[in-house]
């Protein structure tokens, strides 16, 4: 090999190297940067320089809006509520900016978005786990379940919004359920099913068949023997997955839109007259919450702080549902290996 | 694998010095019978024409080359091969105490309690040794402690295993040796009372000492069991099996006394495989 020839491979090898690395950091920087942008901005609507250091009504009250006036000289920014508390004390004519939903709290929307992404996952995971178990433990590779394979890695590249759509349609419309929670249950169980099958029967399939045989040359059926020696020890991988499916259901806007979200509510969800109002009951969501400030209202200084806050509590909100199944799955694994 | 022509086998074989030459009665009762078994995986035929008769209360090897059949003719006493697609006998039958394992009446769950399993690569549960043992018990409706106490020891203590885990009978099973998980498997397989007990290669993965062990086990339990084991390791069946049955290319070549087999066979076959000319 001529020296040439050795320095530009040599040459070829390090830029294509530094390629790779630029790749991989540039990942750090964007993930860092939104992060810490969230995270900076957010945390100044969710902390407050002076005891108890937390802005208790963000997390306690509902979006309200926000009036700003001058008076005596003085530059007032008060929710709602504030501002009736301040006119019954002052009595005077007061010339007031208001700028809509951004006083107050999301409390609502972590409320309505919790109990979305609890029925939802309950529902995904009930009938994610049994298809799976179905495809993997029961079923033979015949031509109408590679079909159902198809089916399932198909849904799992229908955009969100045409789920919405379809929950629209299908339960909304064509079931009267109208907007309540129990569409955006279905309809976010079902955005999340493909995923939920997916993993799940990669985490049965991962599960030595050494046991299944060992179950059942003992005389056990083959239901006794996915009970007891099967899925318990898939469990951690599917809590893996049900991880991820916790993260799109609490972040998706599209599906909920038309199908369980309310711009703005005033009732909590267990204000209602009778217990079964309760599952057809719209509910205020972060997600969407976010989407309505951001892009369905008026932008101005004021704005913005609603805006960061409802993304920071989302984030955080995900991020402490994440760690909380990661620390299940880590004491569910801690009893196994194989 | 070449079986050799005739001119190139000078010597007859060497007979093999046995430790323990089994000598079984001329006529036996039959535990499990196989009649004219045709055997395949989808199209392709594994087994042709098996005709075996297994004695009962007696260890009997399956020996031969790889791919000759012997470990599909044994999943085929407790139906382990129904769980492969497309697997089934085509002509014949199996019949245990005299009652054929295939036929459409038979629950295959209790046919698997009666004829109890030992696989290639010891599968203990991630359980702990004494659910380990326990399993089987269990799935059978058995809840009362004191009896589940009683078959795990009795089990373990049959195993040989009960004075190496006495102490720590709810520690995982995965703190054990690779022959103590054997015997653990063994165990586990005794505690349901089993009639027969299939042994597909128990030994390949274990050390010289701890096949011993398992090899000594598997001698006393032909006293209170049918032992069916497979095995790759000649000396093992020469060591601890009453009969042997030597397969070649998916039939049944010979089968007899295992001192007959390894000391003066019938066939040619037989003869060449033992002494190591082919296989």
């Amino acid at each position: 090999m001529s020296n040439a020839r050795r320095t530009r491979n040599r040459i070829a090898q390090t830029i294509s190297f530094w390629l790779f690395r630029f790749a991989t950091y540039a990942i750090l920087a964007a993930a860092t940067y939104i992060f810490l942008d969230i995270g900076i901005k957010g945390s100044r609507t969710l902390f407050i320089p002076r005891a108890p250091f937390i802005n208790v009504p963000f997390f306690t009250q509902g979006p309200q809006t926000l009036f700003v006036f001058d008076y005596e000289g003085k530059k007032y920014t008060l929710s709602d509520r504030e501002f009736r508390a301040w006119k019954i004390a002052h009595p005077v004519e007061v010339e007031a900016t208001s700028v809509a939903y951004s006083a107050g709290g999301v409390w609502p929307c972590i409320v309505g978005t919790g109990l979305l992404v609890i029925g939802s996952m309950i529902f995904a995971l009930a009938v994610g786990i049994c298809s799976a178990i179905y495809l993997n433990e029961y079923s033979q590779n015949t031509r109408s379940i590679r079909l159902i394979r198809i089916a399932i890695l198909n849904l799992a590249g229908v955009p969100s919004i045409v789920f919405g759509l379809f929950g629209f349609g299908l339960f909304v419309i064509f079931l009267h359920w109208n907007v309540s929670l129990l569409a955006g249950w279905f309809t976010l169980g079902l955005m999340i099913l493909p995923a939920i099958i997916t993993a799940s029967e990669e985490s049965l399939r991962a599960v030595p068949n050494g046991l299944r045989e060992g179950s059942l040359a003992l005389g056990a059926t083959k239901w006794q023997t996915i009970r007891k020696n099967v899925l318990p020890y898939a469990v951690p991988g599917i809590l893996t997955s049900s991880i991820l499916g916790i993260g799109r259901v609490a972040g998706e806007t599209a599906p909920i839109m038309f199908t369980a979200a309310y711009a703005l509510r005033d009732e909590m969800p267990w204000q209602v007259q009778r217990w079964t109002d309760f599952v057809f009951q719209g509910v205020m969501a972060l997600p969407y919450h976010i989407y309505v400030v951001s892009s369905k209202i008026p932008q101005n200084e004021y704005t913005e702080r609603m805006q960061y806050g409802a993304a920071c509590i989302l984030l955080l909100l995900v991020f402490a549902i994440a760690l909380a199944s990661i620390v299940l799955r880590e004491r569910t694994r801690k009893r196994l290996s194989w | 694998m070449v079986v050799m022509d005739k001119e190139e086998i000078t010597h007859p074989a060497p007979p093999l010095e046995l430790q323990r030459p089994a000598q079984p009665e001329p006529r036996q009762p039959v535990m499990i019978s196989v009649d004219d078994v045709d055997f395949c995986y989808g199209t392709n035929q594994v087994l042709f024409d098996v005709n075996l008769e297994i004695p009962p209360r007696a260890v009997t090897a399956f020996i031969g080359p790889s791919g000759c059949g012997k470990t599909t003719l044994l999943r085929c006493f407790n139906r382990m091969n129904d769980l492969i697609d497309g697997a089934r006998i085509s002509v014949g039958s199996i019949r245990m105490e005299g009652r054929d394992i295939y036929a459409p009446n038979i629950d295959v769950v209790d046919l698997r309690r009666r004829v109890g399993m030992v696989f290639q690569k010891s599968n203990p549960f991630p359980k702990s040794i004494y659910e380990n043992v326990a399993y089987g018990l269990r799935v059978l409706g058995v809840n009362k402690k004191s009896q589940i106490n009683e078959a795990v020891e009795k089990s373990l203590r049959a195993s040989a295993l009960w004075d190496e885990v006495k102490d720590r009978l709810d520690s995982s099973a995965y703190g054990l040796s690779g022959g103590q998980q054997q015997r653990l498997c063994i165990a586990r397989a005794l505690a349901v009372e089993p009639e027969v007990i299939l042994m597909d290669e128990p030994c390949s993965a274990l050390d010289p000492i701890a096949t011993a062990k398992v090899e000594e086990l598997i001698y006393q339990l032909r006293e209170n069991f049918t032992i069916v084991i497979v095995t790759h390791n000649m000396q093992q069946a020469g060591r601890c099996s009453n009969y042997t049955a030597f397969f070649y290319l998916g039939r049944l070549i010979e089968f007899g006394a295992t001192s007959k087999i390894f000391s003066n066979p019938s066939e040619r076959q037989t003869e060449d495989y033992i002494t190591g000319r082919f296989g």
